[in-house]
Formats: structure tokens, sequence, C-alpha cells
């Protein structure tokens, strides 16, 4: 198989995997699973698709990377966790406060 | 020289100093991406905190104004176009010449117009419901979260019918390849941004 | 609503509010639109009776170069700075008289409270240190620009679009009443429906916008484009606090952007983000807004850090103290920075555990600070120090930043925040480490590197003289108001009939008139040294006997930086060939050099990007529309361009270099004993360390 052939069918695994997680998660909802089982579903399914993307679509091999380009990637995810929990820890407290 | 000079889809070392002399400019618009997603971040935990009771304020909610299929259209879609957009960027790595990268980056846009009307769509619909921006805190969030991903998109359909023209103008040359390879990240960075949004906004505000 | 001019009507000027209603008050706002209609006269008339159109466009508006951009960015700041000083002395002027009455309306009081803080923050230290940065950088790493030339110009031309609009709120309309942060519900449209708030918010989306591309340019270029040789052990500490900010900068003003444009779309189109009622959330916009102020901080005092070690080392002729300690504490700031942003709303009424932790960070993130205070005074330590300006400025920076330092100590503990939070003592607290701290800095980075730029150095004499204001100026406006604080005198207060008050804000009035004193001795220094350019001439580019790659170059540097990319081995590179006589070595072979070519692109976005803002924020759709239209119309014009790069013959840079290489090699070489006189053409005697 070419290098070509090969990466061609990386595109294809990773749209069949994102495509089975996809419909996965969209199952659960369908379906009516109770909420608690739903979310577990839908968040590892949207953390499943997340990685197979980087992998298989964008290409973001970290054995192969220079240094820099993980440290990009970790730091923002680092950021964004900092951000994206602090809100939420922050304003549930200032909501239970003033219930 | 080595395959992998910056982050994600590289064109590899068949391409000469077109290869090397897109390493700063594909690391750059990474970094850019990076950036991005912080903004969409932001919204995204501006959504968290409106849904309940208070955000709602008494108006509808997911289950009133969600429409799963649509939904599911459209990840669909935007699905399928990652793999047409990574087609073309096969395309001009593997030099099979003007014509296909022009064909699938058609493709793409189309797919991103067509996700865009059913977008539309059930933006109207919702209104029609009463669900307006301005009826409450976490509809003006959803429609500020979704809508954004929605400007991206269109910018995305906007850079890639410039980038026909600019390619069936002037052929593939450093530029246009480099130009190629950004398009590339963001149309697949925008596919996963909208994992997080189906998957948080509508299939969490269903479960 | 009338649809050629939206809400802007004849009235919308100062003076029609002064002829409608004469008052000290509305003179001193006419007086302020007069002086920004005056100065934009001045201007026009002296550009056109000197011809210097022509030049201002050609090498300077349209110049992607990475050293006239930093310069046009601190001319920028200094302009706004100019403004800032003079509102805050206007302010100090109230205070002292209000026992007796004022002079000025509560409204205008917090108009001029508002612009200041914005203005400093965002159009006089972020250009500053944007500039700095600009011009420091690539010659540091040893690159011949930044990686995104165009890009750097698009946001210049961002940020001036922004400032522009902070200008012309003083004439069309009025500035917003709500503070530098403009917190909502306050400043939404129930309770401001006028274009107070807008002004606001467009002047910092647009070059809040600039400041992130500038992230990303000197993220990438730090990266990307340093010289063979120049590991990250080895770039300068300037370098590495740089590249921090430039993180910072990538990250942090996303939720700036957010929180702006939330705003905006509550205030045009009726979302419910941070409204009263509809479930809007106010609290959300403090909690994302300081998401982004908080690193701002650490983005303006990072690479005055930096250029504090740069000082420490060149002016006491020894290598950096604990350089490994310095970056990492460096790196260290840059992330803790990022997890303190609550101690900004301790008093929101979040439960203590919340609190507490952000508490505990932001005492946290005093250590590495410590570390670097300890490792310039190590560094000191011994050496051969010269009481050059930038040193003066140094020593300032050791007694007063301390303080400040101390005082943040104070506040970072939620349950004395509760006692002094929204006092003077916070107003003292922020002050007093951004005065020392960020424009003590850059005046030392202005002093140190005007010489690369322009190839002369600045009057010691005047600059001792400036630094000496500075010093006693701050001391005397702002330890008053720590005073005041714990007295209970809450910040941006128009009036009061306390007269405990009264003698401290005197003694901070006096102050004021010191700190416009050594504003004014800033552009005194600069005028008389640019009179006397030949005395201060230093063209050999080497006037402090420095140590890193910038001043193993010309001065004024050339346009291509380095005729050919120097090959780095160790830290303190240029200081190092100094003493092995490596340095100034013949040239072998010289090569065309590829540079980008002139272009007005950025212009051209910074005009659009101005029409969009003013248009949305008089509600003029049209005008709004033209700008917006015009951003991506220039952008797919820009793309279709291919003659964007120009090649420099390699026969000229020999020529140009050759002659510099025989000035070098011809010049006596000056001790440092003589580094102050005309004898200090900037080729410099190796000493060697100092004993």
């Amino acid at each position: 198989m070419t290098h070509e052939q090969r990466e061609r069918r990386s595109y294809f695994i990773g749209f069949a995997a994102c495509a089975a997680w996809t419909a996965l998660a969209f199952g659960a909802v369908i379906l009516r699973l109770d909420q608690i089982t739903a979310l577990w579903i839908i968040g590892v399914s949207a953390l499943a698709q997340v990685v197979l993307q980087f992998r298989y679509f964008l290409h973001i091999d970290f054995s192969r990377q220079k240094r820099e380009d993980l440290q990009l990637i970790l730091f923002s995810a680092l950021l964004l966790a900092i951000m994206v929990g602090g809100t939420v820890w922050i304003l549930a407290d200032l909501d239970k406060r003033m219930m | 020289m080595s395959d992998n000079l910056h982050p994600g889809i590289n064109l590899g070392a068949d391409h000469g100093s077109d290869h090397a002399g897109a390493e700063a400019t594909v690391f750059g618009f990474w970094v850019f991406l990076m950036s991005d997603l912080i903004t969409f971040g932001v919204f995204f935990a501006t959504y968290a905190a409106a849904s309940d009771v208070v955000g709602r304020a008494g108006g509808p909610g997911p289950l009133e104004l969600f429409n799963l299929t649509s939904v599911g259209l459209q990840t669909a879609i935007l699905l399928i176009s990652s793999l047409t957009c990574g087609f073309s960027a096969l395309a001009v790595k593997y030099k099979e010449g003007v014509a296909k990268v022009t064909f699938w980056l058609a493709v793409t846009a189309l797919l991103g117009l067509a996700f865009l009307a059913l977008e539309i769509k059930d933006f109207a619909d919702m209104a029609a419901k009463g669900g307006a921006p301005t009826r409450s805190g976490w509809l003006s969030s959803l429609w500020a979260l979704v809508g954004l991903h929605g400007l991206h998109i269109t910018v995305g359909i906007l850079w890639a019918s410039v980038m026909m023209a600019l390619i069936l103008r002037r052929g593939e040359n450093h530029h246009t390849k480099r130009l190629m390879l950004m398009f590339g990240l963001y149309w697949h960075f925008l596919d996963l941004i909208w994992i997080g949004i189906f998957s948080v906004v509508f299939l969490g505000g269903l479960a | 609503m009338n649809l050629l001019f939206g809400r802007l009507g004849w009235t919308d000027t100062p003076f029609a509010e002064l002829i409608a209603h004469p008052s000290v008050n509305t003179a001193v706002a006419s007086g302020a639109a007069g002086l920004v209609i005056l100065g934009a006269l001045v201007t026009t008339v002296l550009l056109t009776r000197y011809r210097l159109w022509v030049p201002l466009f050609r090498d300077w508006l349209t110049s992607v170069d990475h050293k006239k951009i930093g310069v046009m960015y601190i001319v920028l700041a200094l302009v706004m700075m100019s403004r800032g000083v003079a509102e805050g002395a206007v302010m100090r002027a109230q205070q002292g008289t209000a026992l007796a009455g004022g002079f000025l309306s509560a409204d205008h009081f917090a108009q001029l409270f508002s612009t200041h803080g914005t203005i400093m923050i965002f159009f006089v230290a972020v250009p500053m240190i944007v500039g700095l940065i600009n011009i420091a950088v690539p010659l540091q790493i040893g690159a011949r620009d930044m990686a995104f030339p165009v890009m750097n110009q698009v946001s210049l031309g961002l940020t001036a679009s922004g400032a522009a609009l902070m200008m012309i709120s003083l004439v069309i309309g009025q500035f917003a009443t709500g503070g530098w942060t403009n917190y909502p519900p306050y400043t939404g449209l129930a309770f401001n429906p006028g274009v107070g708030p807008d002004y606001w918010l467009w002047a910092i989306l647009i070059s809040g916008v600039g400041s992130m591309l500038s992230g990303i340019n000197f993220a990438v270029t730090i990266y990307k484009k340093r010289a063979p040789g120049m590991h990250y052990m080895r770039m300068t500490l300037f370098t590495w606090t740089s590249l921090c900010t430039a993180i910072m900068l990538i990250y942090a003003m996303p939720p700036l952007t957010v929180s702006s444009a939330m705003l905006a779309l509550d205030r045009l189109l009726g979302f419910h983000f941070f409204t009263n009622d509809l479930g809007g959330n106010m609290m959300n916009y403090a909690n994302i807004f300081w998401m982004f102020g908080h690193p701002e901080v650490y983005v303006l005092v990072l690479p005055a850090y930096g250029v504090w070690s740069e000082v420490a080392s060149t002016f006491s002729g020894k290598t950096l103290y604990g350089y490994t300690s310095l970056v990492l504490a460096t790196m260290a700031i840059a992330v803790i920075s990022f997890t303190v942003w609550l101690h900004h709303f301790f008093t929101m009424g979040q439960s203590s555990s919340v609190n507490i932790a952000f508490g505990i960070a932001t005492m946290v993130i005093a250590v590495p600070t410590g570390v670097k205070v300890y490792d310039w005074m190590a560094t000191l330590w011994r050496g051969r120090i010269r009481l050059t300006v930038p040193m003066i400025y140094l020593l300032g920076f050791f007694m007063l930043f301390v303080i400040g330092g101390m005082t943040g100590m104070i506040l970072a503990n939620p349950s004395i925040d509760y006692q002094v939070h929204n006092s003077t003592f916070l107003v003292a607290h922020f002050h007093n480490v951004l005065i020392p701290g960020v424009l003590y800095g850059v005046l030392a980075g202005i002093h140190y590197w005007f010489p690369k730029v322009f190839g002369f150095r600045l009057d010691e004499r005047l600059g001792r003289v400036t630094a000496g204001l500075w010093v006693v100026g701050f001391s005397l406006t702002f330890f008053p108001l720590y005073v005041l604080g714990l007295m209970g005198m809450p910040r941006r207060l128009p009036d009061f009939d306390d007269s405990a008050y009264g003698p401290w804000v005197t003694v901070a009035g006096i102050g004021a008139l010191v700190v416009l004193a050594a504003l004014a001795m800033i552009f005194f220094t600069f005028w008389y040294s640019i009179r006397h350019r030949d005395r201060f001439a230093v063209p050999l580019g080497d006037p402090w006997d420095g140590r890193t790659l910038e001043w193993s170059v010309a001065a004024p540097a050339p346009e291509w930086n380095f005729a050919r990319l120097p090959q780095v081995r160790q830290v303190d590179d240029f200081w190092r060939a100094k003493q092995d006589g490596r340095a100034y070595a013949p040239i072998e072979e010289y090569e065309d050099i590829v540079m980008p070519r002139s272009t007005a692109f950025g212009l051209v976005i910074a005009v659009a990007s101005f029409c969009m803002g003013f248009g949305i924020i008089w509600h003029i759709w049209w005008f709004a529309a033209l700008g917006f239209v015009a951003i991506p119309a220039a952008m797919i014009f820009r793309v279709f361009r291919t003659d964007t790069e120009r090649t420099i013959p390699a026969a000229e840079v020999r020529e140009k270099t050759e002659a510099w290489l025989a000035a070098v090699h011809a010049a006596t070489p000056v001790t440092r004993d003589e580094e102050d006189t005309p004898a200090n053409r900037g080729r410099a005697v190796f000493e060697g360390n100092p004993a």
C-alpha cells in the first residue's frame, strides 16, 4: 500500500469511528436512557471523537511531534480547563448562595 | 528534511522549500486556533452557567425548542465535510492536480452551505416557538455559542470560495499550499467545536 | 432615527454643552476637546509645512519593519499617556479642591476616571510593552523580522484605531462612566442608553484583536525565527519574558473579547447576558473580564521584568545572576496568573472556600516575583555599577515596587480585602505596582534601546532628572492614598466633606504636579537629545558595552538587522565574542536578502475598523457596514497580490556593512568612564568581569 493509500485509509477509519461514537451518543438520547447514564455516554463519546479527530483528521501524533507542539496543545487544554472549570465553580457557588 | 515540521497536516518532504516555508505560518495558525478555542470555551462556560431555572427565566427549554433530527443531520453533514476537506488536503499533498483540489473544496463548501441552511432553519423555528435570544439568558448564550460556530462556518465557506478562485488562477504554489494547509486545520477545528456543541448543548440538553 | 447620521446630532459636542450651560465643568470638557482638535490641526499644519506627508506615508505608515512599527507603538503610547496623566492631574485637582466644592460634575469626574484607566492600561501600557518587544526581540534572537510582518502592521493599525475612538470620544459624544472595567448592569442599556459604554466596548474590541494578533506574532517569532544556535536557554531574559507575555496575550485576550462582545450583544440586540432581568447574570461579566484582567497585569509587568534583567546585567558589567531561576520564575508567573482572577471580586458573595483558594493562589504568585527581585539584587552585588538612567529607574523600582508587592499581599487576604476593597488603598496598590513596575521599566527600556533604533543616545543628565521626578512624583501622589484608604475613603469619589482627608489629598495633588513635570521632562529629553544628536551619536552600535546580539550591529540597526545570521554559542553571546576577539569579524560572503515589501494593508484595516466601530457606536449602520465589508475585501485583495516581497541585493548589504565594519575597526574604543561623553561612539573597551 502506498503512502497515499495509507493516509486516505486513515481518514476513512477516523470517519467511521467518529460516526459510530456519534451514533452511540445520539442513541443514548433517542432511547431515553436515564439522565446520568446518557450524560456519561455523551461525555465519553465526545472525548473519544475529539481524540479520534485529532489523530486521524488533524494528524496529531504525539510520538513524532516536536516538543513545542506538544506544549502548545497541552497548555491550551490546561488553560481551557482552568477557565471553564473556574467559571462553572464560581458561578455555581454564587448561584447556590442566592437560592 | 522531516515529514513533520509543524503540528497537524503537513505537506511532507516531497514539497521541498514549500514544506519548510510553511512551518512558521501553519504553527502560527495553530496558535490562533488555540486562542479561538478559549473564545469558544468562555461561551461554553457561560452557556453552562445559564443552563438552570434562573437562566431560563421561565422561557422555553431544550425539550420545546430542539430538533434532534436536524442536529443529527447537521452533525452528519459536517463529519462528511471533514472527510472531503481531508481529500482536498491529500490532493494537494500528493500533487493530484488543481482540478481535484478545487473539486473537493467545492464539495466541502457546498456541505458547509447545507449545514448552514439547516442551522438557520433551526434558529428560525426556535424563534417562532418563542425561543428568540431576547427571551432569556439561557437562550442568549445558546444563540451566541451556536451562532458563533455558524459564523465561523460562514467564514470557512467564504475562504473555500476564495481559495478555489485563487488556485484556479494561480495554480499550486507555496502561497496557495500554505493557505490550503490552514484551511484544512480551520475546517477540522470547526468540526471539533461542533462535537462540543452537539454533545453539550443539544444532547446534554435533551438527555 | 436618522438613517444618514444615526443618533449623532449637532449638539453631541462639549462645545454645544458649554454654550447651553456655561460653567467651569463644561469649560474643562470643551478645553479637552479643543486640545484634541488643536493637536490634530497643529500636526496637519506641521506635516504640510515641512512636506512630511509623503515620507510619513512611505517610510512609516506603510512600513512593515519591526523597528519602525515598535517606534510607532511607543509614539502612540506617549500621546495617549499625555492625555492619561493630564486626566489624572485633573482628578487630583478635583479632589484637592473638593472641600471647597470642587469644579467638576460627578458625571464628568466619572468619565475622567473611566477614560484614565482605559487609556493607561489599553492604550499606554500595552502599546509601550508591545512597542519595546517589537523593537528588541527580533534583534535579540538574531532574526531579520517578525514571523508575520504584515500582521504586525495590522496589529498596530487595530490598536491605533481603538485609540482613535478614545480620542474622538472627547469631541463627539461622551465616554462611559462605568470605570475602566465597564461593569454591567450599570453599563447595560437600561441604565446607560447613551454612547459612552459603546465607545468603551468598540475601542476595546478592536484594539483587543490587535493585541491577540501581536501575541501570536511574538510567540511564533520567538519559537521559529531564532538564529542558528540560539537555544531556548541562551535567549535573553527580555526575550523569555516577551515569550511568556505573548503566550498570555494569546490566551487572555479571548475572554476580554467575549465579555465585550456579550455586553455589545446585550446593548445592540437586546440579549440577556448581563441584564438584571430574564436570566442575565452580571456576576459572569466580572468573572470573564478578570480572566483577562489578571493575566493582563502580568502581560504588562513581565516584559518590564525582562528590561530589569538586561539593565541589571549590562550596567553592572556582570552576567545575570540565576538565569535559570529567572526563566522558571517567569514561566511560573505566566501560568499562575491564570489562576488568581477571583481576587478582583472577593466581595461578590461567593463562599469563603472559593475566596480562600484564589487568595492562596494570589499569595503563591509573589514567590517567583520575590525570586526575581533577589536575582536582580544579586546581579548588582559586587558588580561595577554605573548610575545610568536605566539603573536609576531600577533602583527606584527596587524600593517602590516591593512596597506595592507587599500591599498586594495584604489585599490577597480575603478577610482584609473586605475591609479595604473599593477604597483608595486599592488605587494606591495598583498604581504602586504599575508605575514603578511597568512604567519605570518601559522608560528604562526606552533609554536603553533608543540608540539602537535612532543611532544616538538620550541625554543622561536630563534622563536622571526625569527619573528622579518620577520617583518623587509617584511617592507623593500615591502613598497618601494608602492612608486615605485606611481612613475609609472610597475610590472614584468626586466630592466629600470629611476634612480629615484634606491634608492627604493636598499632598497627592502636589504629587500630581510633580508627575506632570516628569511627563514634560520626558518630552524635553527627547527634544534636547534630538537637537544635539551629533554629540550623542553612537553609529558603531554598542554604547553600553552590551552583552546580547542587538548590540552587535550598527546603530540605527539596518533594515535587515543582520547582514549574515549570527551563529550563537552561549548566553551573552556578543559579550563573550568581544572577550574572545570574535566580535566584528569580517563577513566573507554576502547574500541577497528578501524582505517583505511595504504595504498599506494595515492602514486600510485600521481605517475600516475605525469606521465600523464609529458606525456601530452611533448607529450609523451604512457606515458600519462599509467598514465591516472593507475588512474581508481588503484581505481577499491582499491574498491575490503577488508582489509582496522585495530583494535587497547583496552588493547593497555589502557596501553598508563593510563601511560600518571599517568604522568600527578604525574607532578608538571607550571605557565605561567615558560612556556618558561625546567620545562614546558605540565601541566599547572590553573591561572583563569586575573583581
